[in-house]
C-alpha cells in the first residue's frame, strides 16, 4: 500500500467517525468506539517496542497510568484542553520512557521484560504514596458535558483518540518503512550483527522506548475524563499490560496493521463481552484466544495471510 | 606502506582465564594475513577485542593510527572496520537483499553524503551480485545454504566498505569446490584495496592465501611470518602436533 493509499484510507475512516457523531445520538457506543480506538493507539504503541525491535514490555499500564496522571496533575493546577493534555501526557510518558529504557536496556530477552514489570510496581508505588494525586483514595475529575457543535463531551472524546490513533498507526507505519526500522528488524534478529553492521543499537533502542512510551501514555491521557475518578488499582490495571501484548500478538507482530486489526479484533469482542456476559470475564477471552493463537497461528493473522498468499503462489 | 591496523599489548581474561597474554600485531595495508591457531587459542577473542565486541583490559588496538579503545563496535565498523562472524548470524527476518541493505544504510550513510534510495538499490545489487547471489535476493536466510549463507555474510560485511575486513572462518564446514569459490571472492576483494585478516583452520586455503601467517597458541603470539617457514618453525608443530 502506498502512502496516498494509507492516507486517503485514513482520511475516510476520519470522515465516518465524524459522520457517526451526526447521526448517532447515543453516547454508549462513542464510548465502546473511544475504548477500541484507545486499544488500538495502546498496540501499536507497543509493538513499536515488542514487534520491530523485539523487546517485551510487560509495563504498558505503567505508562498509561503516566499519562492518565499527567492529566490529573494537569486539570487540578490548570485545566487545558483535551489535545494539549494529550501532548503534555505524551511528553511524560515518553520521557519515563527514555529513563527506563536507559537504565534497562543493557538487559535483553527475559531480563528486560521483569524490569518493565518492576517499573509498573514501582510508579504504582509512588503514585499510591502521592498525596496531589489522591493517593490510594484516587481523585476525582469532573469533565465538561457539552462540547461545541458535537453536543456531548464523550462523542468529542471519540474524535480525539480516534485522531490520536491514526496518527499512531502513521507514526508506526513510517518507522517501519524507514532506516529506523530496518535497524529495529536487524536489533530483533541479532544484535551482535546489527552492532557489527553499523547499527547503534542503544541508541535506536532508546527512540524506540521512548516513542512507544509516549504514545501508551497518550492512549492514557484522556481516562480520567472518561471515568471521572482515578485510583492506581484501576490505572495501572493488569489488563492494559495484558492487552497490549495479546493485541499485536493476535494481528501479527511484524507490520503496521497487525496490531490494528488485533486492537479491534479483542477490543470489540471485550465490548460485546462486557455487555453481555460480564465484565471480568474480558481477560478470559483474551487468554483463550491468545492460547488459540500461539498454536494455529504463531506469526498473528498477517502472518496467516501471507503464508497462505505465499502458498497460493 | 603503512600498517592500517596496529595491536599493542592487548590482553582478556575471563575470570581466571587467560584468553590473550600481551598480543603484538601489525597489519599493513593491503595485506592478506593469516590467523591460525588451535581450538580455543584466543583468534576469535582478539577479532572481539579489535571489533568491539568485547572489551580489552590490557593494551590497545589503533585503527588507521587512531585509538579505538572504548569505542563501541557500530563506530569501528563504522571507520571502516568490519568482520564475518564464524558461525554466519543472518538477520532472519530480512531478505537477502535487505540483509545487505542494514550496513549501507547504517555505515555507509553515516559517513559521507547519504546515499538515494535509488543508489543504495543499485549499491545492493551490486554487492549480492559480486559473491554470486543474485537469484536469491529475495529468499530468507532459512532457505539459503550453508555456503550461500557465508556468501551472505561476507557480503554483508562488504556493504559497510570496510578497509579492513576479518573473515573468521569463512569456509569452515564447505566443500573443496565451495572453499575455492569463497578464496576467489577474498582474493578479488583485496585485489580492490581491501586489507584482509583470514582466521581459518584449512590449511590449504590459509597456505595459498596469506602472505603473512600469525600463529596463537593459549592466548599467546608464538609465531609471525612468512607462511612456508611459520609451518616449519618446531613450536608451531609442537603446538599442532604435540611435542
Amino acid at each position: 500500500m502506498r502512502w496516498t493509499n494509507f492516507f486517503l484510507i485514513a482520511a475516510v475512516v476520519a470522515a465516518l467517525g465524524v459522520a457517526a457523531t451526526q447521526f448517532s445520538s447515543n453516547d454508549y457506543y462513542f464510548f465502546a468506539a473511544y475504548v477500541v480506538l484507545q486499544y488500538v493507539v495502546l498496540a501499536t504503541a507497543w509493538n513499536i517496542l515488542g514487534g520491530y525491535a523485539g523487546y517485551v514490555n510487560f509495563g504498558s499500564a505503567a505508562f498509561f497510568a503516566a499519562g492518565a496522571y499527567s492529566t490529573v496533575v494537569v486539570h487540578k493546577l490548570y485545566p487545558l484542553p483535551l489535545p494539549l493534555l494529550i501532548v503534555f501526557s505524551g511528553i511524560v510518558a515518553g520521557l519515563i520512557g527514555f529513563g527506563t529504557g536507559y537504565l534497562t536496556l543493557r538487559l535483553r530477552g527475559v531480563f528486560f521484560a521483569i524490569a518493565t514489570l518492576a517499573l509498573a510496581v514501582v510508579l504504582q508505588t509512588l503514585i499510591i504514596n502521592w498525596d496531589f494525586v489522591g493517593g490510594s483514595r484516587g481523585a476525582y475529575i469532573i469533565r465538561p458535558h457539552t462540547f461545541p457543535l458535537l453536543g456531548s463531551y464523550m462523542k468529542y472524546m471519540f474524535l480525539v483518540m480516534l485522531g490520536l490513533a491514526i496518527v499512531a498507526v502513521s507514526v508506526a507505519r513510517l518507522i517501519e518503512r524507514s532506516w529506523l526500522g530496518y535497524g529495529l528488524a536487524a536489533i530483533r534478529d541479532d544484535e551482535f550483527a546489527a552492532e557489527a553492521s553499523g547499527v547503534p543499537t542503544l541508541r535506536l533502542k532508546l527512540v524506540a522506548t521512548a516513542v512507544s512510551g509516549a504514545f501508551m501514555g497518550m492512549a492514557g491521557s484522556p481516562f480520567p475524563y472518561i471515568i471521572g475518578y482515578v485510583e492506581p488499582s484501576s490505572t495501572f490495571n493488569l489488563a492494559y499490560a495484558v492487552n497490549a501484548i495479546a493485541m499485536p500478538m493476535i494481528g501479527g507482530t511484524s507490520t503496521w496493521i497487525g496490531p490494528v486489526i488485533g486492537a479491534i479484533l479483542l477490543g470489540t469482542i471485550q465490548q460485546v463481552a462486557t455487555v453481555t456476559i460480564s465484565s471480568a470475564v474480558n481477560l478470559l477471552i483474551v487468554g483463550l484466544v491468545l492460547v488459540a493463537f500461539v498454536i494455529i497461528a504463531p506469526n498473528g493473522l498477517v502472518g496467516l495471510a501471507q503464508s497462505w498468499m505465499r502458498k497460493r503462489k | 606502506m603503512a600498517a592500517i591496523l596496529e595491536v599493542e599489548q592487548v590482553g582478556k581474561r575471563f575470570g581466571g582465564f587467560v584468553a590473550l597474554d600481551g598480543i603484538d600485531l601489525a597489519v599493513q595495508e593491503g595485506e592478506r594475513l593469516g590467523l591460525i591457531g588451535p581450538n580455543g587459542s584466543g583468534k576469535s577473542t582478539l577479532v572481539n577485542c579489535i571489533c568491539g565486541t568485547l572489551t580489552n583490559e590490557a593494551g590497545s588496538v589503533r585503527f588507521q593510527g587512531r585509538r579505538l579503545d572504548g569505542l563501541p563496535a557500530y563506530k569501528r565498523t563504522r571507520l571502516g572496520l568490519a568482520r564475518s562472524f564464524q558461525l554466519p548470524r543472518p538477520f532472519t527476518s530480512l531478505t537477502v537483499s535487505e540483509n545487505v541493505r542494514i550496513p549501507l544504510l547504517y555505515t555507509v550513510n553515516a559517513r559521507e553524503h547519504r546515499l538515494t534510495s535509488a543508489g543504495i538499490d543499485d549499491r545492493c545489487a551490486e554487492l549480492i551480485g559480486l559473491v554470486g547471489l543474485q537469484d536469491k535476493a529475495e529468499a530468507r536466510p532459512v532457505d539459503l545454504t550453508q555456503v550461500d549463507m557465508r556468501k551472505l555474510e561476507l557480503a554483508r560485511a562488504m556493504a559497510a566498505d570496510p578497509k579492513l575486513l576479518i573473515a573468521d572462518e569463512a569456509m569452515a564446514g564447505l566443500s573443496h569446490s565451495e572453499i575455492e569459490d569463497i578464496l576467489k571472492l577474498l582474493l578479488r576483494l583485496n585485489e580492490r584495496g581491501v586489507t584482509i585478516i583470514m582466521i581459518e583452520h584449512i590449511m590449504s586455503a590459509v597456505m595459498s592465501f596469506s602472505q603473512r601467517l600469525v600463529v596463537l597458541v593459549s592466548g599467546r603470539k608464538i609465531a609471525d611470518g612468512a607462511p612456508q617457514e611459520v609451518v616449519r618453525n618446531p613450536e608451531v608443530v609442537g603446538a599442532y602436533l604435540g611435542q
